[in-house]
């Protein structure tokens, strides 16, 4: 089908200075069971198009789900159109943006293929670990996940580029839901935070078949919890939590493309300016974080990005120094700035812009019980619930599902609702201990939301536990 | 586009059997989508897409496939009878849904907009004019947008709008802008002159020196704008029938503690006002209006089909989140032009941003000031604030706290795409309100 729809282009490619055609062709299975009952099993297969041209400093794009020869080549036309259009007005002088011609081709590792396990097995297997979550007469709601993504990319470029991506993408899901009264609280496990690369294997990477039993005890010890006490204490953040803390307050802020002011009208500017590049100390020492597109089970690895840049590895903050920013050819060249491959658009309809992809936070030397052990007062926190964080991304209030207070470098009893808040400009230069190997774990979202038009990417944040010192912490009220 | 998804719709009804059913939604758009930055262009593009949604029913059986359509007929026939065969070879071996529901009484009908909508070549020239020595960002989005619902028992509806959404900001330096919106059908070059030359003179409000607050309890004004978001938040779990049931519900202490909010507080699901479909993904049709709470009162759920068989009620055709999507909160005796004199010392809320729940049960949403919110003194703008967060109850902001509602209301179009545009509305007031706690 690649191959065909790829000479239908040719046949009808616009006449300009430098074209681009991105084919998707994705399909999507999603198995759910609430409360035992199977929800209604839902495929997808979503197929179309988008080109590109550049022409005469100017760019234009159009995408299309009518892939015949006549609809490809009006798209053509109509990008054509916009970059003619637009051309005198263009805030990025396109003739300055040298557009990779790439030629290759990669395939996301699998062991066990999702097809390989039948339908009605992977409903079983779904409905066996929901019957493990109501264990209690206080839960009050139950589901389970299975959500399988695979996908074709075919980029064609003028000038004889050309590659073939392929992925397959498991995203697993447990939730637990317990009430008393007016108080409510849930547990999940996975779901908007671990989604992962390849097949069937991934449920026994993440311990699948574990979670339900501790789930169903944590959130009734969360129901029977006091509140998280307010005051200013060290926070142990488990890797669930560290994913979303290391993407909006790092991951956003570095975006090139935020820099340069094009989301200020949405998704906000960034606190970091571009002389910061090199000299800013962005955390303390132990910060290390890394543009990782190498690691095979992370939700966002590929060998190209949507612009046809290899991806390569690349040290963002090294020992706490800001080393470079976020930021694919357009907006390397608009700024002379080196960048990363990570122009990236979530499906054929939208055009790629910079996102963050994986970005990771480099394992340190201390052991868990190391981390706890150092803590004379402060509070343990697992698994994001509520996220919040200025248009400058600095001012932050993250939440969590549940806590522990650690007393004398002992880990006491479960608090619940606790959440904290900082800036972020200081916030990582307070990081104090960086977990070991043993304490990482490889998450990835398939909701980050960012763009005009609005695009919800799919991004992998690999994360050890970390300590950091004298944190606002507060609770429920 | 609507005879060809009837056409769609009759063909894959003639290729059932026995006591099959289906239901086909559709949703489609042919958008325009141009991005701006400092005034220039950054983006300019154009998206066609096509959806059909298929849900194949055998008894109690069922299973759903979404695809997307080329708009070429063979094509599109051949790739939905290919979707059909798939399904009927699922159906049988999945257990039955104890919760299905879908629309039997055929209910057709249709809405549909006239294009009156510019060149959207023509609109960037104006817009690229308006925003001539400013440093304008935003997004034009312009075109057709389709929605439409079938079935095998011979219901069809169909949507049509043709619309544009300029959403846009100026902005002065670093985080300090004027927000604004055009929206509509028909583009009106006198009022999108107002909307900039107004923008335009709140820029210069934004040149004194900014004021930075402590934390702590402050009056506030919120703009339509920034109640739209705060308000709209809570229909994010808030109204459903299964989060109620559940539990979940973010109004759960009005469930079980008896918890009320301010008498001034009406708020509806006002579908008739609104400009959304009328009709959801099962074929049923939403009332004209559904009301959520009245005078500070919880009253009714929004009931998805789904919910309304689980829990044995009727469905008031609520979309599958249970979520509502034309807001309308009544308007209070507040007139506009005395808020900032009723407002007297505190701080002018134009916008609001990146709102969430920091505990569900008690209501209570964070979230950041943006845009051109003000510290007042004396009943006048005094300069213009730097972000601040607040973090603060539903019960208190809009219970206790509450002073008064405007007498005006804004009617706001959602500017969002994700996936397609939008189209979810509000008809908003603006709100004064006391003790409102900032908290970083």
């Amino acid at each position: 089908m690649m191959e065909q729809m790829k000479q239908r282009f040719l046949a009808a490619a616009p006449a300009a200075d430098f074209w681009s055609f991105r084919l998707v062709d994705e399909t999507m299975e999603i198995i759910q069971v609430r409360q035992d009952v199977l929800q209604p099993v839902t495929s997808v297969r979503d197929v179309g198009a988008m080109v590109t041209v550049h022409h005469r400093g100017g760019m234009g794009y159009a995408a299309t789900s009518d892939l015949s020869v006549a609809g490809l080549r009006a798209a053509g036309e109509r990008a054509l159109s916009w970059a003619e259009r637009t051309r005198a007005s263009s805030v990025v002088d396109f003739t300055k943006v040298v557009a990779p011609t790439p030629r290759g081709s990669y395939t996301s590792r699998v062991e066990r293929p999702w097809s390989s396990v039948p339908l009605a097995d992977k409903i079983d297997l779904a409905k066996t670990e929901c019957a493990r979550l109501k264990t209690d007469r206080r839960i009050v709601d139950w589901d389970v996940l299975l959500w399988h993504t695979a996908g074709d990319q075919l980029y064609v470029t003028s000038g004889d580029g050309e590659v073939h991506q392929h992925y397959e993408l498991l995203t697993p899901g447990l939730g637990v839901t317990a009430n008393e009264g007016s108080e409510t609280v849930t547990r999940r496990f996975g779901g908007f935070d671990l989604g992962r690369q390849g097949g069937l294997e991934v449920l026994d990477q993440v311990g699948f078949g574990e979670h339900a039993p501790t789930l169903a005890r944590e959130v009734i010890e969360l129901l029977e919890a006091p509140n998280c006490p307010t005051g200013t204490m060290d926070l142990l953040l488990e890797p669930d939590q560290m994913y979303l803390q290391i993407h909006e307050s790092i991951g956003h802020p570095l975006e090139l493309d935020r820099i340069l002011g094009d989301e200020r009208n949405y998704a906000g500017t960034s606190f970091v300016t571009l002389d910061m590049v090199g000299n800013y100390r962005y955390g303390s020492d132990l910060l290390n974080i890394t543009f990782d597109p190498t690691i095979a089970e992370e939700f966002a690895t590929y060998a190209w990005d949507d612009d046809g840049m290899k991806a390569e590895k690349e040290f963002i903050i090294r020992d706490g120094i800001l080393k470079r920013t976020l930021g694919g050819a357009t907006s390397q060249a608009r700024t002379g700035l080196q960048g990363v491959a990570n122009s990236r658009a979530c499906s054929w309809n939208r055009a790629p812009i910079d996102r963050m992809a994986n970005l990771n936070l480099e394992t340190g030397e201390s052991t868990f019980e190391e981390m706890v052990a150092s803590i004379e007062r402060g509070v343990l926190m697992r698994r994001n619930n509520s996220w919040s964080i200025d248009d400058s991304r600095n001012k932050f209030q993250f939440g969590c599902e549940y806590g522990r207070i650690i007393e004398d470098g002992e880990l006491k009893q479960v608090v619940k609702k606790p959440g904290y808040n900082g800036i972020s400009a200081t916030f990582w230069r307070s990081l104090k201990m960086v977990g070991d190997s043993d304490t990482r774990q490889v998450l990835g979202t398939p909701y980050c939301g960012k763009g005009e038009p609005n695009q919800a990417v799919r991004v992998g944040h690999a994360s050890p536990a970390c300590v950091f010192a004298d944190v606002d912490v507060f609770g429920g009220e | 586009m609507q005879s060809y998804f009837n056409q769609i719709a009759d063909f894959l009804t003639s290729q059932l059997s026995g006591e099959e059913v289906l239901t086909m939604g559709f949703s489609g758009e042919d958008s325009d989508f141009v991005r701006f930055n400092q005034s220039k262009v950054r983006q300019a593009g154009y998206v066609q897409q096509r959806y059909l949604e298929l849900d194949l029913i055998s008894g109690s059986r069922h299973a759903a496939s979404v695809l997307t359509l080329s708009g070429v007929e063979e094509e599109d026939r051949s790739r939905a009878t290919e979707t059909v065969e798939s399904l009927r070879k699922l159906v049988p071996d999945l257990p039955e849904d104890p919760h299905l529901l879908y629309a039997t009484q055929v209910c057709s009908g249709e809405q549909t907009g006239d294009n009156t909508l510019p060149d959207s070549g023509d609109a960037v020239e104006r817009i690229l004019a308006g925003g001539a020595g400013r440093d304008l960002v935003g997004i034009y989005s312009a075109g057709a947008v389709y929605s439409g619902f079938a079935n095998s028992l011979g219901q069809r509806n169909w949507f049509s709008a043709y619309s544009f959404n300029f959403d846009w900001s100026l902005y002065l330096r670093a985080d300090k802008a004027v927000k604004s919106s055009y929206a509509g059908f028909e583009w009106d070059a006198d009022v999108f002159a107002g909307k900039i030359d107004r923008a335009g003179e709140q820029l210069t409000a934004l040149e004194r020196d900014p004021r930075s607050i402590e934390p702590g309890r402050y009056r506030v004004y919120m703009t339509p704008v920034a109640v739209n978001d705060f308000i709209g938040l809570v229909g994010w779990g808030g109204y459903g029938l299964k989060a109620h049931r559940t539990k979940q519900t973010v109004l759960i202490r009005m469930m079980e503690e008896g918890a009320s909010l301010s008498p001034k507080v009406t708020i509806v699901e006002n579908t008739k006002e609104g400009v959304a479909p009328n009709f959801q993904g099962q074929g049923f049709l939403k009332p004209d209006q559904v009301a959520l709470i009245s005078a500070g009162a919880l009253q009714d759920c929004l009931v998805s089909p789904r919910s309304a068989r689980e829990y044995g009620v009727p469905t008031n055709g609520a979309n599958d989140m249970e979520a509502p999507e034309s807001l309308d909160m009544a308007v209070g005796d507040l007139p506009q032009e005395e808020v900032l004199a009723r407002l007297d010392t505190g701080v002018y809320i134009s916008n609001v941003w990146y709102l969430n729940f920091s505990d569900r049960p008690a209501c209570r949403i964070t979230g950041m000031t943006r845009f051109a919110s003000f510290w007042v003194e004396g009943g006048r703008i005094a300069a213009p604030l730097d972000v601040m967060r607040f973090d603060e109850t539903l019960y208190r902001a809009f219970g206790e706290n509450l002073v008064g509602l405007t007498r005006e209301r804004e009617v706001i179009l959602e500017a969002g795409t994700y996936g397609s545009r939008d189209t979810g509305s509000g008809r908003i007031p603006g709100a004064l309100i006391e003790d409102f706690n900032f908290n970083l």
